[in-house]
Order: structure tokens, then C-alpha cells, then sequence
């Protein structure tokens, strides 16, 4: 095996990111670094209402009492903010009527990633929130969607549409100074997505967003916000590539979800942010904060990930368990080759009674990376007969990468059950040999057995989805053996 | 077909096969009988390629081609099988879709067309009833959770599946019953055609009573040391390996 292994992670680093292509559009900027006056600028550039501006500076002011946080297994290098431009968009040239008006560059940067909006649009079913840097560029199927009262549209234009929704939700599940990074985005988020379901609507499509991140030294801060009401449902999907860059990007984004009575949410992302070079120069630095709350009795959110992207990974989609019989989901995958770090996993609350919260992690680890599992499981006194089920799983490609598991588990209800299952595997020579004697290639035997290792979490991603989410963890690997 | 001439093999310094020679033609089925440690599973990886070992002399040709030259997925796309002894779980990976690879890269490498999802499941349908494999077991995870008797069989099936030109059955009757036993064996005898080889490992000659062999060789130290019909493994049955070791010895003196 020692061999062969060494054959696998020598080649490991011959795999070059796929979509490192930049895409040539008017950029219009805003002066580097964060003072006030930059907060107020974003604020006025969009044209937002007074409150929305209070909101900004009492971040930006609980942001300058903040540090970094320090406490992942990550080993971040110093970001310098001064050196930042918080606010990107495309220039526009003037008002889109139609798909056909859009900058032809960025329909092509889209056909380039194989998202290709006329295709969306027509075949599958999917409305696309196309999210280039900070604004957004179109929305499409909103006139269907708004037929069933359902809200979907780029963050800055529901604050001009649905202000009094904005003011409710921002912040309710994500306040301004949880971390560091919630207190940054929340004075200068640029743009995102908001999504509302009204009242017992069933959204009859998978809603997805694509981010990229496409002007050098822009700092990404993508704002969601879901709100689904009583008895309503929705799936919606998120999925990034960015282009290669030498020099660090910062990525700093909130969602938030609130699932009310009997309402069900379902997140599904695929990341897949420019991780590095294989001398670990450069990718992207993704500092997430997503929870969702089970505000209502009965209802349901699910986060499912597939993360195999960016240089540093810091992201714990969690949930709070308010409502009764509330139920929540995390599945994830986190990929980490070369000098990788993710530092990643979920935060289970319970507050609500009778709910119940599962988490399922896969990590895989190639080359010279380091890939964490970190999670919270905390029961509260009120959260009678309440259970959770955890189990981490990590799998090890060659000897020179590291996993780890960091479970913290908190219960203060005697009538709780908490579980917590945990294994680390390698890919044996064993398993190679034996998908090779079939006739099958090394590269394709390590993509069948991830793609296997990782089944349970690709399962719960939406069909389409599930298909590139196999070819990624696979291209993600390539290269990864001779 | 197959031909190896003064086959030496180590592993880590020690020699395990030491001067073998064996011809197989189309259309034979070979036994090849003997002690434990002698060697017989050792030819069989070195046949798929495994690594672990160092062919330090000789040479196996493949229909005329080097065997040595060639990587492992290389010998199966050609038309090498290994029956495994202790066949592989893979966790996840169904067996529909081991065997769809599988296929899809032998058909590449050969220039054909890659089959269709109907014509495929149409194939693996008739293929499993060919081996009496339940049809459940297709959508299980490669091994996991089978018994020993259903990996046996499921090695079968996948030989069964790929077509091989020549095929190693690594001890595939070692913890059979006589029922699965028997499963194995008409599996094996229905894969035989004119155009292709089998060759059996086996300790028992119990196997040896549905796979009828047309020669059977006694494997002692790591080289083949008798060659016969059937029925020297039927005098091999009765008088044991002592039988051989006595014989050897005298020829030794």
C-alpha cells in the first residue's frame, strides 16, 4: 500500500481547479477597507431604508469590539481588512427587459459552470437567483412563483419590496454580534437571496442560488433569509465555484431559516470555491454562519452539504429545536485535499419537547490536509423526551492528511437520549485491488468508493443535484491516484 | 492462452514459487491441488497483478502478450478474472453500479459501445438467473452484510458478468456447503465454452465432483509437482499429501 500511496498523494497535487477563469465585466468598486463611512456608502449605494442603516452601524460598532475567533483547528492566516473593497457590482448598462439583455460575458461565464439559465429555465424546472459578486443579475421564474404568493428574490430587492419582512426576520435567528464574522456581514452584506413562503404553500420548484466570486479582493458577504410559514414547504439549493485567484478572498456569509408551524425547510449547498493551489497559495477563506430555527410547532430543517471546496473552512450549519416535535437534519461532506483546512459540522439546540435532531458527517481527507469535525449537541431542561442521533465518519486518503472529531454534548433533560457514533477508515489496497481486477480504473475505483463512503448524505440532496455533487466529490479526487 | 515458463515469485526476500511452469489452452478447465503455503494462491494474484509480490524470473505470456507489462485493470479488460478467496466489502457502492464501471471501462477498452441502461439491467437479469443469484442481492453493497456462501456466488456472478477469456477461482469451494457448493460449481459449468479457460484452486477434490477438470495439478513448495487427469485427484483424495511428500522425497534421494 505504502506504494501506492505515495503514487496517490504525489499525484494528488497534479489535480488543477477546474473553473479558474475569470470573467471580464465592468466592475463597479468602492474604496478599499471599513470606516464607517463605507458602511453608510454600501447603505446608500442601495438606496436602503433608515433602519436597515442602523442595523449596519450597530454591526459595524459591535464588529470593532470583536476578535477573530481563534478556537477552530485551523490555522488562519492574518486577514487585513484595510486591504479588502467590501462592495462590488456589475456596472449595468441599463434596465434588463429579458434573459436575452444580460451581459452575454456572464451568460457565458454561467455556460462555462454548466449553469446555464436559458437551460435552467426551460428544462429543469429550477428558478435561478444568479448571484455574480454582490448583486444580483436576474431572477427568473418570480412571475410563476409569485402566483403562489411565494417571495423570491435577490436580498436588496426585497428590502425595497418587502421591507416590513426584512425588518421581522433579519437577524432573528443570526443576531448581529454572535461572532466575529456575523457583526461583519451584518453591517456590510452586499446582496443574497430572500425566500418567503406564504401559508400552507407547497413550492412546487427546487429554488437555488449560484454564487461566485469573480472581482479580485472582493470580499463576498451573501446574505439568506427563508422564511417558510405554516404548513408551507420548500427545497432550496445553493451551489458555488470561484474562479482562481492567487491572493486570499474572504467569504463571509449568514443564512438564516425560520420554519413556523408545521412548515419544512430543506438547504441543500454544494461548495466548491477555489480551495488553493497545491502549494496551499491562495482559495478562498469561507467563514459561514447558517442556523435555521424550528420556530413552530411540528416543523422541519434539513442542511444537507457537500463542502470540497475553499482553502479554510469554518462553517457549523446548526438548529434550534423551539417548537414541540420539531425536527432537524444535518448531512454533510467535507472534502479536503492538499493544504486544505475545514473545521466543520452542526449545532443541535434543543429546546422544544419531543424533538429530535440528527446529524450525519462525512469527512474524507486527502494529501496534505486537515479536516475537523466539530459539533454541539445541547439539551435544554425544557426539551423533555428529546433525542438525538450523531454519527461522524472519517475517511483517510494516503498519511499525510489529518482527521478530526471535536463532539461536545450538553444535556440538562433526564428524558433525553443522546447517541454518538464515530469511524475512521482508510481506503484500503484491498478495495482498490479488487475494483481494479474488475477492469476498473484506480481514479474510478477511489471515485465508487467515495461516492459509496458518502452515499447516506448524497441521498439527501435533490436528484439533479446528487449527480453533479458525485461528479465533484470525484473531480475533487482526480488526479488523486496513477 | 496462458503460458508461464520458469515463474520465480517473493515477497519481502522470501521465494513462494520457484520455477513454475504452466500452459492452459482454450477450452480446458485446470485443478490446481496442494497443501496450504504452497503457493497456489500466491499464482493467482500474481496472475491479476498484485503488487505486493516481485517476480524476480521468468515470464507469463497472455495470448501472446507480456502479463507482467500490463496494469492490473488492463489484465481484467483483456479477459483476466480473479474468483477472490476472501472476496472485498465495498460499503455503498451498489452492486449494479460496480458492475455498470466495470463494464462500461472493459467495453471501452475494447472499442465497443457502451451499453444502454435497459440492455445492461436485460444483461444482469439473465446473467444473475445463469448463476441462481437472488435478484435482491443486486441492489446490496458490493459483499457487505453477504454470507460467505453469497460472496462465492456473487464472485460467479461478476465472472459471469465480465466474460473472461481465463479465470483463477481462488478456493471459491473453501467454507461452501454442498448446496452452495453445488451453485458455484454449475455456475462455472455453464460460463465453459471453447473459448474460454478456467482454472480452479482447490484443497478438496469434493469441488472436483462437479467441475470435471481435464487436468489436475499437484502444487508442493512452489512449484507444480504432478500433472494428471481427474482421476489423480481422486489418488491424491485417498492417499493424502503425505502420498506426495513420500513420492517427492524419494526423488529428492
Amino acid at each position: 500500500m505504502a506504494k501506492d500511496e505515495d503514487k496517490i498523494i504525489g499525484d494528488l497535487t497534479s489535480s488543477d481547479y477546474k473553473y479558474g477563469f475569470t470573467t471580464d465585466i465592468e466592475m463597479e468598486f468602492i474604496p478599499k477597507g471599513l470606516n464607517e463611512d463605507i458602511v453608510r456608502l454600501i447603505s446608500q449605494k442601495k438606496n436602503e431604508p433608515e433602519f436597515l442603516l442602523e442595523y449596519r452601524l450597530k454591526a459595524y460598532k459591535k464588529w470593532l469590539t470583536m476578535e477573530m475567533p481563534d478556537w477552530g483547528h485551523l490555522n488562519i492566516p492574518e486577514i487585513d481588512f484595510n486591504e479588502i473593497i467590501f462592495y462590488a457590482a456589475p456596472k449595468k448598462k441599463k434596465e434588463l427587459e429579458s434573459l436575452d439583455e444580460v451581459d452575454p460575458e456572464l451568460l457565458d461565464t454561467f455556460n462555462k459552470l454548466g449553469i446555464s439559465l436559458e437551460e435552467q429555465k426551460a428544462l429543469s424546472g429550477v428558478a435561478v437567483d444568479a448571484v455574480i459578486d454582490s448583486v444580483s443579475v436576474k431572477t427568473t421564474f418570480s412571475d410563476t412563483l409569485a402566483k403562489q404568493g411565494i417571495i423570491f428574490m435577490s436580498f436588496s430587492e426585497a428590502v425595497q419590496e418587502h421591507p416590513e419582512l426584512i425588518k421581522k426576520y433579519l437577524g432573528s435567528v443570526v443576531p448581529i454580534g454572535d461572532n466575529y464574522f456575523t457583526a461583519l456581514n451584518s453591517a456590510v452584506f452586499s446582496d443574497g437571496s430572500f425566500c418567503y413562503i406564504p401559508k400552507g404553500v407547497r413550492c412546487p420548484v427546487e429554488l437555488s442560488t449560484y454564487f461566485r466570486i469573480n472581482a479580485a479582493n472582493t470580499g463576498q458577504f451573501e446574505r439568506t433569509l427563508i422564511v417558510a410559514d405554516e404548513g408551507s414547504y420548500v427545497s432550496y439549493l445553493e451551489g458555488c465555484t470561484a474562479p482562481q485567484r492567487d491572493e486570499n478572498q474572504l467569504h463571509a456569509a449568514i443564512v438564516e431559516i425560520i420554519t413556523h408551524k408545521d412548515a419544512e425547510v430543506k438547504y441543500s449547498t454544494v461548495q466548491n470555491w477555489y480551495p488553493g493551489n497545491k502549494e496551499g497559495k491562495g482559495g478562498i477563506f469561507n467563514f459561514v454562519t447558517k442556523r435555521g430555527l424550528c420556530e413552530g410547532d411540528n416543523s422541519k430543517i434539513s442542511w444537507t452539504q457537500v463542502e470540497t471546496g475553499s482553502a479554510i473552512t469554518w462553517k457549523y450549519p446548526s438548529c434550534i429545536l423551539k417548537g414541540n416535535h420539531s425536527v432537524a437534519e444535518f448531512y454533510s461532506v467535507a472534502v479536503t485535499n492538499n493544504f486544505q483546512q475545514a473545521d466543520t459540522g452542526s449545532k443541535m439546540i434543543h429546546l422544544g419537547k419531543n424533538t429530535k435532531s440528527t446529524i450525519i458527517s462525512k469527512g474524507i481527507s486527502a494529501g496534505k490536509s486537515h479536516n475537523s469535525y466539530r459539533g454541539l449537541v445541547k439539551i435544554n431542561s425544557s426539551a423533555e423526551n428529546s433525542r438525538n442521533f450523531s454519527q461522524c465518519d472519517s475517511l483517510l486518503m494516503g498519511d499525510r492528511c489529518g482527521a478530526h472529531t471535536f463532539p461536545y454534548i450538553e444535556t440538562n433533560n433526564p428524558s433525553s437520549i443522546v447517541e454518538h457514533e464515530a469511524t475512521t477508515s482508510k481506503i484500503s489496497e484491498e478495495q482498490l485491488f479488487y475494483c481494479q481486477q474488475r477492469g476498473i480504473s484506480n481514479e474510478k475505483a477511489i471515485g465508487l468508493i467515495v461516492n459509496g463512503y458518502a452515499k447516506e448524505v448524497l441521498n439527501q440532496l435533490p436528484m439533479e443535484f446528487a449527480a453533479e455533487a458525485q461528479k465533484l466529490l470525484s473531480i475533487s479526487l482526480e488526479g488523486s491516484v496513477g | 492462452m496462458l503460458s508461464i515458463k520458469n515463474l520465480h515469485v517473493s515477497i519481502n526476500g522470501k521465494e513462494i514459487i520457484k520455477a513454475l511452469d504452466l500452459e492452459v489452452n482454450a477450452g480446458e478447465v485446470h485443478a490446481i491441488m496442494g497443501p496450504n503455503g504452497t503457493g497456489k494462491s500466491t499464482l493467482a494474484a500474481v496472475i491479476a497483478g498484485r503488487e505486493i509480490f516481485e517476480v524476480t524470473e521468468g515470464e507469463i505470456l497472455f495470448e501472446g502478450k507480456n502479463l507482467l507489462e500490463m496494469p492490473i485493470e488492463d489484465r481484467a479488460r483483456a479477459g483476466v478474472f480473479l474468483g477472490f478467496q476472501y472476496p472485498i466489502e465495498i460499503p455503498g457502492v451498489s452492486m449494479t453500479n460496480f458492475m455498470r464501471t466495470a463494464i462500461d471501462e472493459i467495453r471501452e477498452y475494447r472499442g465497443e459501445k457502451p451499453m444502454t441502461a435497459g440492455e445492461f439491467l436485460k444483461y444482469m437479469k439473465e446473467k444473475q438467473k445463469l448463476v441462481e443469484l437472488q435478484s435482491k442481492l443486486s441492489g446490496r453493497s458490493v459483499n457487505e452484510g453477504f454470507s460467505g456462501g453469497e460472496k462465492k456466488k456473487n464472485e460467479i456472478f461478476q465472472m459471469a458478468m465480465l466474460e473472461p477469456k481465463l479465470s483463477f477461482l481462488d478456493e471459491t469451494d473453501s467454507g461452501l456447503d454442498i448446496d452452495a457448493l453445488r451453485v458455484v460449481a454449475n455456475g462455472v459449468n455453464k460460463l465453459k465454452s471453447p473459448d474460454n479457460a478456467t482454472v480452479v484452486i482447490t484443497h478438496y477434490q469434493r469441488l472436483l465432483d462437479y467441475i470435471v477438470p481435464d487436468f489436475v495439478h499437484i502444487m508442493y513448495n512452489g512449484r507444480i509437482v504432478k500433472t494428471g487427469d481427474k482421476d489423480l485427484a481422486l489418488v491424491l483424495e485417498e492417499k493424502g499429501y503425505d502420498w506426495i511428500k513420500k513420492e517427492l522425497g524419494e526423488e529428492l534421494n
